[in-house]
Formats: C-alpha cells, structure tokens, sequence
C-alpha cells in the first residue's frame, strides 16, 4: 500500500501537467488546423498543393503588415487568408491552365513563399503589433478543467472550432460540396453531369489557399503578436502530412491536429517536471505516434480515402 | 565563333578597364579597412547576430572603416558561396559567426592567405584564421544570482537549445549562481532542439511555467520567450542583447554581447600588421561579455552584491566553476580549490547539482 501511494504521488505532478497541455495544444494546433483543413479541401478537389508552407509564410506576413498598419487584426486577417489565396491561384494557373505538374508547382511555391516572405519581411522583424487577445467565453468557461482548456482562447480559436462542422456541411451536405468531391474523384462524371470540372476545382483551390493563409494569420497574429523570420518553421509540411493521417475527413483532421500538437506540448511540460528521458527521443514522439496511428488504421481500414483523381491534370473544354 | 570570342575578350576588357583604376585609389589610402560579416539568423532587434551587428554599426561610424553584412545564410555550403564571394570582393577581413561557418571558412581561407578571416564560437585555426568567442557563461552567474535574489517559488526555468557543452556550461553557470545565493532553488531545463523558432521557444516557456516556475531565461536567439513571459508577468533573464523591449515590465536583466572592442582590437592589429591568428576567449574583464542594466523591480542590495561579484569575476579573485562543484547525482566534480581548465569547460556535458533535467 505504501509503495502505491508513493507511485501515484509521483505519477501526480504528471497527470496534472495533462490541462495545461492540453490549452497549449489548442493554441499552438491551431495554425496547423486551419492550413490543414485548407489543404484537404484543395485534396478534395482532386488538386495536390505542397506550396502549403509558402502560402503560411505569405498569408503570415500579409497579415501582420496590415495589422501592423491599421491595427485591425480582423482586417489582417481577412488580408492574410487573401494573399494566401493569391499564392494558391498561382498554384492554379500553373497546374489547371498551364497543364504543370502538380508537385513541381508545389514545391516552387513553398521555396518561393518562403524566401519572398523572408526578404519582404526584413523590415519587420520583431515587430509587434497588437493581435488577437484571449477572453473567456461566459458559462462555457466555467466547466470544470475543459473551461478553461477551450474556452479561454482567442477570437481565431473560436473559429478555429466552427469550421469542421462548417467543412462538414459545405462537403457533405450541399451540392457545391458534392461537385467538388466528385471533381477529386472523377471529373468526366462531373461533366456528364453538367458541372465545370475546371470551375470546382479552381474553387477547391481558392477557398483551401485562404483557409491556409488564416492558419499562417494565426501564428502572427494570435500566437506571437510579432514577425519573426521563418515564422511557419515547418508547420506547412505536417499540415500536408496531417492531411494523410486525416484520411481526408475534416472530423479526423481535428483529431490529428490536436493528437500531433497535444504530445508536443505534454512532452514539452512533462521535460519541465524533469522526467528522466533523453529529449532527443521524446522529440521524436509525437512523429512516431502519428505514424503508428497510420500504420493502425490503415490496416483497420479499407484504403486511405484518397481522392481517385488527386494530383492528377485534365484538358480544359473538351 | 569568333563572334563570340572577341565578345569575351571585350567583356574581359571592360571588367579590368572597370576595376583598375580603383586600384591606386585604393593604394593611396592604405588605411581603409573593409571589413564583412556573415550571420546566422536575420539581424532584427535582439538576439546573437543583432549583437553582433551592433559592433559592426560601431565600426562603421570609426573613420576608415568601411562594413559589409550578410544575413540569414544557412550554414554549410550556401556559407562557403558567400564567404568566398566576399574573400574575392577584397575584404580585408571576414567574421563568420555562427559554429557551422567552420569548415568553410577554413577552406575559403586557404585560398585567401592575404585575408583575415575570423570565426565565431568554433575550434579550428590556421595561419589566417582566429577562433574566438567569449566567457559568457561568466555572465550568466551574475543572471543567476539576480534570478536566485528574486525568486519566490524557488523554481526557475531554462528553456534551452541544444544539448551541447556551450548551452550546458551557461545552465551550469547560471545555477551555480542561482544556487550561490539562494541554495534551495531549482533551475529546471526544456530542451526546443531549436535556434530560432520564436513560436516554438515560447511554447517551451509557458510550459516551464505550467508547472510553476516563476522566473525564465533562454539560450535562443529569438525574443519569443521573453514575449511568453511578458504575456504571464512572469520575471524573465534576457540573452545575447538587452531584450527589455519585448519584456519591459519583466525582464530584470540579460547576459548580453558586446564585440565591439574585440573587432576593434582586430582591426587595430591588422592595420598595424601585427595581427597573429590564434584563439581567443576572452571574458568579462575586456567587457566583450556583460550584464544589461537592471529592471527597475531589482533592489539596491541583489544590485550591489551582484555588481561585487561582477568585479570579483574581472578581476580574477572569483572563478564561477571554482570547487567544490557537485553533479546532479550529488557526485563532487571540480574538488575544493580546483579550477577546471578551458578544455574541461568546452567538453561540459554534465549538470551541477540544482538543475532539473537531462543535458542530452
């Protein structure tokens, strides 16, 4: 009996290390969320985009200027999720117009975004600008521990939170929706049926380029509040694997963006309590986890869900 | 073919015909000193390249020396391209700042003997190369003292790069001077694996705090730290510059650069051409390394036994790794009235005693 006491007493300071991490995952998944969901829903369409890191750092940049400036980070924002989308028509014009290759326009685009956010943001750097501030949400706060894991957040945290439900709707639920997943699967189908192939898909990459510039927003805007150099350090990239691990359902994208960034932050907490274990492999973690997690359930299920069509091109018009 | 030729042969003469009546202006004012820098990271408004760049701003205004930077260059083999670019460009002297530099700047300088080359923070020289760095980890024990002073939870957080001999000497450092005031505190450790990942090193700082520090230093280049602490008023210890910009409320001091005499002295040399590659590591009693001015929360009293200590430090009556020194595991490492040697202190891969955490 002795001995259990002790163990739980020690297994305590850990267990109670599982709230706050939890918040910091909420916080620093967000970002992750939003390019996420932007990518799965261009994937969905049947177009791959791994520019995805590039557009962040514009989206990032364009929306820390303009806050900066105006100090509006409404406004910012909406300019952030705008110049992402540019970036993303790019992606667009190359692959969809000009018949490129999907993967080469991809990777020219984060190469491209990341170095033209790095130079344009020099005169900024460490900056700061005013943001988004967290508040708490009244009654919903006050829920014992999850209260305050998920509703003392930000303005963007509460979106962050609408918008599966939103993807939902819009890919399940409508017409629109439906067109635009059967564009990713089969995009003769969809011109038998009488719907521009070419159109869903244009739109699959604009509304995924904006929703990926909001995530780049975030971290500016909310998370920091300043321009750092190399702000995105990578995020775009586990966004493009999340979306994998997702299965390319909003729901699950949820779960791996909060799975991914929650063992980051408890390892992070749980270093801090000073357990007894290299760091070299507790930063491996939370990548071993995501794949055993994919290896589990991709032998459960019946194939990934990958679009049919995805990150293949198609003849305009005929 | 020949069309082409003769376009060669006129492009060749144009590029001499440009250059050499630069050349006996150049001659005539034999003092003129040009002198590069390559940095790691972009130079913003703190961090390690900032200080640097705060020492080349001081030698530009010095008549007779003219500067040149470049920032952001990854280390490797970006770093030779740019290195070399700059030995061709006629600098008379080239400081290459960041440990990864090492290899080619050595390569560049072998093709260079008439350069001085300079690299920062590594081990190699040669006929034209110096390495140098400074004690900075002495600085760090006066951070330490002041953070021990102002603790109230007897519990401090180190948010920490990478786990090699240069990080874990300044969280040795700075416990031991925590520890020198205050023996009952702890100096707990989080690794981020990073240099510059702003994003990241304040996620690693809110978690120190989640599990109850209330004061925090960093390793980083970046302010994201300071910013975490600044967002929860909790008391912070900046690094490499002043960051009390991005902390003003909390920051109650920062281990900070000052490379402006060193460069100086190097210039001086060369000009003179008395300048000999060798390696340097110089402490607080140049001033290279030193403490940035107290937060207004600091008392009179944390202030004068620190500034005391400081000129025990300068002076050489004080060694911050002087014996006894312990090991976590409670092990004695340095025995009483020992002093370890620079070779020890650059292969520190073991915590003193007081510090939570793993060094690897």
């Amino acid at each position: 009996m002795e001995v259990e006491k002790t163990f739980i007493e020690l297994l305590l300071p850990y267990i109670l290390a599982l709230a706050p991490a939890l918040a910091a995952a909420v916080s620093t998944g967000t970002p992750i969320l939003f390019a996420t969901l932007g990518e799965l829903v261009t994937e969905r369409g049947g177009v791959l985009n791994l520019g995805v890191e590039g557009m962040m750092m514009v989206g990032s940049l364009a929306a820390f200027v303009i806050c900066y400036h105006t100090g509006s980070p409404w406004f910012g924002l909406l300019c952030g999720g705008a110049a992402a989308m540019a970036m993303s028509a790019l992606h667009g014009l190359v692959c969809m117009v000009f018949q490129g290759s999907q993967v080469v326009s991809g990777l020219a685009l984060t190469i491209f975004g990341v170095g033209v956010a790095n130079y344009l943001g020099t005169p900024y750097i460490q900056q700061k600008a005013e943001g988004f501030t967290t508040f708490s949400i009244p009654l919903l706060s006050s829920i014992p521990l999850l209260g305050r894991v998920f509703f003392q957040q930000d303005a963007m945290v509460y979106l962050s939170y609408l918008l599966p439900f939103l993807l939902w709707f819009l890919l399940r639920r409508t017409r629109f929706g439906l067109a635009l997943r059967a564009s990713g699967e089969n995009p003769e189908a969809v011109r038998a049926a009488g719907i521009s192939p070419f159109k869903m898909r244009w739109a699959s990459i604009l509304l995924g380029g904006f929703l990926v510039g909001l995530g780049g927003a975030y971290l500016a805007l909310a998370f920091m509040r300043m321009w750092a150099d190399n702000l995105v350090a990578g995020r775009g990239w586990i966004a493009v694997a999340l979306v994998i691990f997702a299965f390319w359902r909003p729901g699950r994208a949820v779960l791996g963006v909060y799975l991914f960034a929650g063992v980051t932050a408890y390892l992070f907490r749980v270093q801090a309590l000073g357990v007894p274990i290299p760091s070299s492999i507790m930063a491996m973690l939370p990548y071993v986890m995501t794949l055993l997690v994919l290896f589990v359930s991709s032998l459960r299920g019946k194939g990934s869900g990958a679009p049919a069509d995805l990150g293949n091109n198609f003849k305009v018009g005929d | 073919m020949f069309k082409r030729l003769i376009l060669t042969g006129l492009c060749l003469a144009l590029v001499l015909g440009l250059f050499s009546p630069n050349r006996p202006q150049a001659a005539q004012d034999k003092k003129e000193i040009k002198i590069g820098f390559v940095y790691i990271s972009p130079v913003g408004n703190a961090g390690w390249s900032y200080a640097h760049d705060l020492a080349r701003q001081a030698l530009d205004k010095q008549p007779g020396i003219s500067t040149y930077y470049m920032e952001s260059v990854p280390e490797g083999a970006d770093a030779e391209r740019v290195i070399l670019n700059m030995a061709r460009r006629g600098y008379d002297i080239i400081c290459t700042t960041s440990f990864g530099y090492m290899d080619p700047t050595i390569k560049v300088a072998r093709q260079f003997p008439k350069t001085v080359f300079l690299h920062c923070s590594g081990y190699k020289t040669a006929a034209n190369v110096s390495n140098y760095f400074g004690r900075v980890y002495q600085a760090r024990y006066l951070t330490g003292m002041v953070a021990g002073s102002m603790t109230k939870k007897n519990e401090i957080g180190y948010v920490a790069a990478f786990p090699i001999p240069e990080v874990i000497r300044g969280i040795n450092a700075f416990t031991l001077g925590v520890r020198a005031v205050n023996p009952n505190a702890k100096v707990r450790v989080v690794w981020t694996k990073t240099w510059y990942d702003p994003a990241k090193e304040k996620d690693a700082a809110l978690s120190l705090m989640d599990v109850g520090v209330d004061m925090v230093t960093q390793h980083q280049d970046s302010p994201g730290v300071q910013e975490a602490a600044q967002d929860r008023k909790v008391y912070s210890i900046g690094y490499n510059t002043d960051m009390s910009a991005f902390a003003p409320d909390v920051q109650l001091t920062a281990a900070i650069w000052n490379w402006t005499p060193f460069y100086l002295d190097v210039v001086d040399k060369v000009r003179a051409g008395t300048w000999e590659a060798g390696s340097f590591w110089p402490g607080l009693e140049t001033g290279i390394v030193d403490i940035a001015p107290y937060g207004k929360m600091v008392p009179q009293q944390v202030r004068d036994s620190v500034d005391a200590r400081r000129q025990e430090i300068a002076t050489g009556k004080f060694v911050v790794f002087g014996g006894p020194v312990k090991d976590q595991s409670g092990k004695l490492r340095i025995a009483a009235g020992e002093t370890p040697d620079d070779k020890e202190l650059l292969s520190m891969d073991w915590f003193v005693e007081g510090v939570v955490g793993k060094p690897e």
